[in-house]
């Protein structure tokens, strides 16, 4: 084995029992700068099939085909012989694993390209050293090394035993390609698990089996918070197929309650049915007098207060209103939101001597881990997790509380294999939600329409001066770097609902609010949107970094507005039909999106969507990007018109399943025309910023169409075309 | 109690309730976990099987219901005609993103398909508005449907 350590990169090469050589590298996230890194691994067999760890969670945003890409692409292999194979989570070993944020391509892109290369180097060296030929004189291709002037020809794997006796590479000589001689990356390659899901084979958490299984129901107080006043799990107890009845508390949210009664059985229909035998008093006195009509009526009433805090304040926005030639004021609100993954929050667990083995669907599976130890009082290596493919992640994964309540339901049960499985109705009512807002918006343009001002109340939920997660307010959010009178202030409510992040976090209610709003300033001032996004834009620069994400690009945002204008042929619109327009950055990424839209009877027909993009340098995986485009147009339609919101009556959620929180259908799916515009920046995520834009989009349209002007998620398409 | 079901061609003795519905059947009793478990109440698709060459959802069919028809899973659809050219379109098309719903959809569309062998956009949507796709592959769906009709690459 050799190991050699740069500054930098790890690499260690080794030959394989059996055959084979294995590359463990790991690789820092330059772009990160805080040391984080990325291990990856890299197996060449004797058949020279090449097996490369797929170390991020995999939730269908394509990372387990990615990644392999990113590798394959520098060590010049052909696609057909990588195999990506998944992994445990284990920092130690593989770096950060986490799937979130948009983050995989900006943070795996050139570590994970310089792994490929650097496997290729040490390749190309071993031949050299073999044929006694400079390896300036040596070429790559499909997995094997040339020497055109002997035309000699051999496999990696045939290099397999001359490679782990050289000393690793110099990092400063591994030289990446060219975006011109790149053959995977900007292919569109199927997702690597496409065929076994496609033939039904076990892949998804809910699928995993172990011998001897046993399943869990778990039951938590409808009202969030609420704690266990008295439980009989006697009857529980006696269904035949009942295992094991117990009740526990994660601990996980701060606002505490967390109670639960868990039912294992021999099969999870039974222990689901035998909740209806539960007989438990639950102390939700306090909780119960928490309800989302509260909270509007509430925050309407503090929407005409002082707002508790300041958030963005520049120029002087109350004399520049005072002096605008016209003023414009609206409410904007939208609602709480679940995530719905189709799958079903699960995880599976087994616990024996002192040791917990977890099988979990997460998106960020080192969260759950820490979580596990302080919930059992074990050690952090005492905490196996396999990762597993989720079927949908959304954001709801990045919670870990499923992991907990397995843990603590397989500790009861000692030996044996548990697998804990939330009903669709679990799964909406105990959730943690997009979190709702309330704003209260005033404008002043001058005589051109131009924009002088800007204020917002932003009511949002949190204690303390401290906002919930996702419920904060981005202080780059646009215009209000480019004015120079802005005044944003935040009032914040007590809630008992958790919130997590779903899709595209706070942009994905922020877009509605401001595109909406930036819409009907337009309009005062006898314009249209992408007229007044121009002028607020000015000549092209890069404006200040903010809250460690890179600052807003002017000239990318001004390129995509530009881009899907020519797309559509804006502003003329079809007869009969409406176009409204909608523009967001978000994830790094740059989305201006137009909505076409009919009428019909009432009902709102969104015909066609344009979107513009501008991720970057490079599009890695062109048919899964536009997959990922077209997933977030749609689901970004399906919050604005389906009509999800979550209700909260006595402290708990009524929605209970996809009749009362109706996700999209085939039949509203419209037209998608998606096009990317490329720049000159390194290659960013696709998973959220695509979403946004669209709301706003569809808002506009309707009021393009009908002259009304929504301001409420989700849209009353009722109202406005009555 | 013991229930006999035909499943996949093949008779198989089951030992369970028999108002437990087919879904948890498939999934706990005989090891086919490729039918998804997404509502329990008939609303996702994801459940969906065949009997006697109908889609239903098997969350909402007991097994003494299932007793006596012929049930198709996802494990052996590919190996009935319109079972073929849906899956060899889905796998050409990399219809799935993250795949929970897939079973459901293919099981769908391979019955649209056996009745109706050129379905256009409205019959395509009649079959499978009932088939929630969470991650919205329905771009993806509608082409693999058309593609395995002949109707279109």
């Amino acid at each position: 084995m050799t190991a050699v350590i740069t500054r930098r990169m790890v690499i260690k090469a080794a030959l394989i029992a059996g055959g084979g050589l294995a590359f463990d590298i790991s690789a820092p996230v330059a772009a990160a700068g805080d040391g984080t890194i990325i291990n990856a691994f890299v197996r060449i067999a004797p058949d020279n099939s090449v097996s490369i760890g797929a170390s991020y969670p995999e939730i269908g945003q394509g990372a387990r085909t990615m990644l392999p890409m990113l590798i394959a692409e520098e060590m010049d292999l052909a696609w057909s012989q990588v195999r990506a194979v998944p992994t445990i989570a284990d920092e130690k070993a593989f770096g950060q694993q986490i799937t979130g944020g948009s983050e995989t391509t900006p943070t795996t892109w050139l570590p994970m390209r310089r792994v490929g290369a650097a496997v290729r180097q040490q390749l190309l060296a071993a031949a050299a050293a073999s044929w006694g030929v400079d390896v300036a004189s040596l070429t790559t291709a499909d997995g094997h090394v040339s020497h055109a002037a002997s035309g000699r020809r051999i496999a990696y794997a045939g290099l397999a035993e001359a490679a782990a006796k050289l000393p690793a590479p110099d990092e400063k000589t591994i030289r990446l390609k060219e975006p011109a001689q790149f053959r995977i990356i900007g292919t569109a390659r199927a997702g690597v698990d496409t065929p076994a899901i496609i033939a039904g084979k076990p892949l998804f958490g809910i699928d995993v089996s172990l011998p001897g299984l046993a399943y869990a129901a778990i039951e938590m107080c409808p009202a969030f918070g609420g704690t266990i006043a008295s439980a009989d799990l006697s009857k529980a107890s006696a269904v035949p197929g009942v295992i094991a009845t117990l009740t526990l508390n994660t601990g996980i949210n701060p606002g505490g309650g967390d109670d639960a009664v868990a039912i294992v059985a021999n099969s999870w229909w039974t222990a689901n049915k035998a909740r209806e035998t539960l007989a438990i008093k639950w102390n939700d006195a306090a909780q119960r007098a928490h309800s989302t009509a509260g909270y509007d009526t509430a925050a309407r009433k503090l929407l005409r207060q002082k707002p508790q805090a300041e958030l963005v304040r520049s120029g002087d926005a109350a004399a520049a209103l005072a002096q605008a030639a016209r003023r414009v004021e609206a409410d904007y609100h939208y609602p709480f939101l679940a995530h719905a993954t189709l799958e079903p929050q699960n995880c599976t667990a087994r616990f024996k001597d002192g040791a917990i083995e977890v099988w979990a669907p997460t998106q960020w599976p080192e969260d759950g881990r820490e979580l596990v130890t302080k919930a059992l009082g074990l050690p952090p290596s005492a905490v196996t997790i396999h990762l597993v493919r989720a079927g949908g992640g959304f954001g709801r994964r990045l919670q870990n509380d499923y992991m907990v309540q397995v843990a603590q339901i397989a500790r009861a049960v000692p030996g044996v294999p548990v697998k804990l499985i939330n009903s669709r109705s679990d799964d909406l009512r105990h959730d943690y939600y997009r979190p709702a807002g309330w704003h209260r918006l005033s404008a002043g343009i001058d005589a051109k329409g131009r924009l002088l001002a800007l204020t917002d109340h932003f009511i949002s939920f949190g204690a303390d001066g401290k906002t919930l997660r996702a419920a904060e307010f981005n202080k780059a959010e646009f215009p209000l770097q480019l004015l120079a009178n802005t005044d944003v202030g935040q009032t914040l409510m007590a809630t008992n609902v958790p919130t997590g992040w779903l899709r595209a976090p706070t942009s994905n209610a922020m877009a509605f609010v401001f595109q909406g709003f930036l819409d009907e300033v337009a309009a005062a001032g006898g314009r249209d949107l992408p007229t007044l996004m121009r002028e607020l834009l000015g000549p092209a620069r890069q404006l200040p970094d903010s809250d460690g994400m890179p600052g807003f690009n002017t000239g990318r945002a001004r390129a995509v507005i530009d881009k899907v204008c020519a797309m559509a042929d804006w502003p003329k619109t079809p007869p009969g039909k409406a176009r409204g327009f909608g523009f967001y950055f978000s994830h790094r990424g740059y989305f201006a999106e137009i909505v076409e839209i009919s009428l019909n009877q009432g009902e709102v027909i969104v015909e066609k969507v344009f979107v513009a993009g501008d991720i970057g340098s490079q599009i890695i995986n062109p048919g899964n990007a536009r997959q990922q485009v077209e997933g977030a147009i749609i689901e970004g339609l399906g919050q604005a018109i389906a009509g999800q919101a979550i209700e909260l009556v006595d402290g708990a959620v009524t929605q209970a399943n996809f009749d009362t929180y109706p996700l999209p259908r085939i039949d509203a799916t419209p037209a998608i025309i998606v096009e990317f515009v490329i720049s000159d920046f390194p290659p960013t995520g696709l998973g959220e910023p695509s979403l946004p834009p669209v709301i706003p989009a569809l808002a506009n349209a309707i009021h393009a169409a009908t002259g009304k002007r929504l301001r409420s998620l989700p849209l009353n398409v009722a109202l406005a075309a009555a | 109690m013991t229930v006999l079901l035909n499943v996949n061609g093949t008779p198989r003795r089951v030992a369970a309730d028999p108002a437990k519905p087919l879904l948890w059947v498939l999934r706990e009793d005989l090891a086919m976990p490729g039918t998804k478990f997404g509502c329990g109440a008939g609303l996702c698709g994801a459940c969906t099987v065949h009997a006697d060459g109908e889609a239903i959802r098997s969350c909402q069919t007991s097994i003494a219901d299932a007793a006596g028809r012929k049930i198709t899973t996802i494990e052996a659809v590919a190996a009935t005609p319109a079972g073929k050219r849906i899956t060899e379109s889905w796998a050409v098309l990399d219809v799935p993103q993250c795949g929970y719903c897939q079973a459901g959809q293919i099981m769908a569309a391979t019955a649209l398909l056996a009745a109706n062998p050129r379905p256009d956009d409205a019959a395509i949507d009649a079959a499978m508005a009932g088939n929630i796709c969470r991650c919205a592959t329905y771009v993806r769906i509608r082409a693999a449907i058309k593609r395995a009709a002949g109707a279109g690459a």
